[in-house]
């Protein structure tokens, strides 16, 4: 799960994390209130959307007087900001950030994520503040210094010494970046996150450290145990079916082709999609229905890759193994009586009781299905249905 | 022979009074499997699908002498069961659940290395040894006995590789489902060797997906030290960057972790990598024709 910047910045002051003064506005006129309780004569008046690349997308603007602060909050609040991140079609902005303006002397970056092969997290820094990291890391690698913390150590000296002088930081900068380095790293540990990003980390005129941006991603399996994190969510950064889908327990990711898919399994659900492809198809989705496809779950996973106008064609690929395909078929039964399928289905089932679920299918007569014996040929079926 | 487990492995199940614990551990007994125990603390002297429950894992290996361990339980538990496995002297620990914090298996998979512990999962379907020994999820009567060697992070595309296979006359000597999570046990590296070594196993699958790099690294270790032929395929070929496929490390993050890189990876290191899922089978039985 993905938060706001501003919410991001709640939690580090919780932790001792340097960050400008700032508040978050629904309306211009609360952002005008917020500039004015900040104080100063400079503000910057910042969109807040879960997607990086908002300063270009002209999400983030300078302010130098209220009237000014009222004038932009009223442009950015509402308006659809296209960044390299969201996609084409963008995203609304419902709520602005407005913080104090700050002096800028140098900008960094900071970041912290888990390191897969190291199975701990990584601490990384680089001189290229304000750019793409995945762009740093692509064209100058040697401009990022990355550091392994083992959690069973967790952040010593040593650590913040080794980003420090990789940054090249003048002796009296050392001290101040280590305590911003090591309040992360309690930050990124107490909250189970996934990945911060503070881009850009930024040295002011006086020497001081801020976090002028921050991005937070958390392990969803962690939510239980954050209440505080889970209020957070902003429904209004989600896909509205993938949220409707997670309610009742499908997994489901919307994509851009015509061959709907139901499949059991997220490894075999990413399968169907490549043999789809494979067979000259496009996958107009993820959808995995776990290990508990019932009746219920069958109907509502039709439901949902039916909202999607573009499928023309729905594949339905089962693997039983705990999940006994006779109850899936009557599961396919039900739904087309609880849903309109209009759209041909080729259904495939394998594994346990598979039989027994031709049969109750075959039996059923019902017009749109179309039976598969495996896996390539159901993905031919569904492909040449959905021409 | 076989890898990891086989029918004299003696195994106890954590969580073996729950709900999954229960259906899932009567299903290995029913198997074959040597279950010999179980724990459920607060449940200790008492007897459940024949066999006696302890309230500690010290308890349950010093009375049975049980060397590995099937974990069923919450999520929020995980770690504490896996390391209470580790200091018990447990030597395997299959981890089914799905839902555990990265952070716990961070310090769960520590401690577990320190104790000189082997782990499989989170999040997986188990291990099975066909027509031996099954420790997890899977159905049993799809794995038949035969020359081939599995390792999967997916729970059912192991089950439709297997079924190919045996569609091909072969069998499966141990199929792994490793997991699809960020942190897991026993990976590709630890296991392909195994496979060299066991002189049953003449030829190994590898079924890998999008994100991170252990499939990455199997190509490199299979250049240079696996003799016997491999055949591959990753799942996510079609998968959009940055959304998590359903399993929690199954994400392409900043153009890393996709399939076409890990596909041709394995390719350079002479793995015949199929781009169908539907042609594991065959390519199998043509690789062991060679």
């Amino acid at each position: 799960m993905n938060i706001h910047e501003y919410q991001a910045k709640e939690i580090f002051r919780q932790y001792g994390v340097p960050v400008p003064n700032g508040q978050v506005a629904f309306s211009p006129d609360e952002a005008v209130e917020a500039a004015r309780n900040l104080g100063g004569k400079l503000w910057v008046v910042k969109a807040q959307i879960h997607a990086g690349g908002r300063g270009l997308g002209g999400g983030v603007k300078l302010a130098k007087s209220l009237d000014e602060v009222k004038e932009l909050a009223d442009k950015i609040l509402g308006m659809t900001l296209v960044t390299h991140q969201t996609g084409p079609e963008g995203k609304v902005v419902h709520k602005i950030y407005v913080e104090e303006g700050a002096d800028i002397a140098k900008e960094y970056y900071l970041g912290m994520l888990l390191d897969r092969a190291a199975e701990m997290p990584v601490m990384m820094a680089s001189t290229e503040g304000g750019m793409e990291i995945e762009k740093v890391a692509e064209e100058t690698p040697e401009k990022i210094v990355k550091v392994n913390i083992d959690p069973a150590i967790g952040f010593q000296g040593f650590h913040g010494r080794e980003l420090a002088f990789g940054l090249g930081l003048a002796k009296e900068e050392i001290g101040p970046f280590i305590k911003f380095a090591k309040a992360l790293y309690e930050v990124y540990m107490d909250k189970d996150a996934e990945m911060i990003e503070i881009n850009p980390l930024i040295k002011t005129g006086d020497g001081k450290f801020l976090a002028l941006d921050a991005k937070m991603g958390f392990d969803d399996n962690a939510l239980g145990r954050h209440p505080d994190i889970l209020q957070m969510r902003d429904l209004n950064e989600e896909e509205p079916t993938e949220i409707e889908a997670k309610e009742h327990g499908l997994s489901y990711i919307k994509l851009d082709g015509n061959v709907g898919c139901m499949v059991n399994g997220a490894g075999l659900a990413m399968a169907t999609m490549d043999i789809i492809k494979h067979e000259g198809g496009q996958p107009a989705n993820f959808l995995d229905v776990g290990g508990g496809a019932n009746p219920e779950t069958v109907a509502k996973g039709f439901e949902i890759i039916l909202k999607d106008p573009n499928v023309k064609a729905i594949f339905v690929n089962i693997f039983g193994g705990i999940v006994r395909c006779d109850r899936v078929a009557n599961g396919i039964l039900e739904a087309t009586k609880i849903t309109d399928v209009n759209v041909p289905v080729v259904v495939r089932l394998d594994g346990t009781n598979a039989k027994e679920a031709a049969e109750i299918l075959s039996n059923a007569g019902i017009k749109n299905i179309i039976a598969a014996e495996d896996l390539a040929d159901g993905a031919k079926k569904a492909v040449e249905a959905a021409k | 022979m076989s890898i990891l487990v086989n029918k004299d492995t003696k195994v106890i199940v954590q969580g073996f009074t729950g709900k999954e614990g229960t259906f899932h551990a009567s299903q290995c007994i029913e198997y074959g499997t040597k279950i010999v125990g179980g724990v459920t603390p607060g449940k200790g002297g008492q007897e459940h699908l024949g066999q006696p429950v302890f309230n500690t894992v010290k308890e349950a290996v010093e009375t049975t002498g049980a060397t590995v361990s099937m974990i069923f339980v919450p999520p929020a538990f995980v770690s504490d069961a896996v390391m209470e496995a580790a200091d018990a002297g447990i030597e395997l620990a299959v981890i089914i659940t799905e839902g555990a914090p990265v952070k716990d298996m961070m310090y769960a998979k520590a401690y577990a290395t320190k104790k000189g512990m082997n782990t499989i999962g989170p999040n997986c379907p188990g291990v099975i040894t066909a027509e031996e020994c099954k420790i997890g999820i899977m159905p049993g009567f799809i794995f038949k006995k035969g020359p081939v060697g599995l390792i999967s992070k997916s729970g059912t595309l192991t089950y439709e590789a297997s079924n190919q296979v045996v569609k091909e006359g072969l069998g499966i000597t141990t199929a792994v489902g490793i997991g699809g999570d960020p942190i897991i046990g026993l990976s590709y590296k630890q296991l392909l060797p195994m496979f060299e070594a066991d002189p049953e196993t003449e030829a190994i699958v590898m079924i890998g997906e999008i994100g991170g790099d252990l499939e990455i690294q199997a190509a490199e270790f299979i250049k240079e030290h696996i003799s016997k032929p491999v055949v591959a395929f990753i799942a996510g070929q079609t998968a959009p960057k940055g959304k998590r496929m359903g399993h929690a490390g199954a994400i392409i993050s900043g153009g890393s972790g996709t399939a076409a890189e890990k596909m041709a990876a394995l390719e350079a290191a002479g793995v015949k990598v199929v781009v169908s899922p539907a042609d594991i089978g065959k390519a199998v039985k043509e690789v062991m024709e060679k």
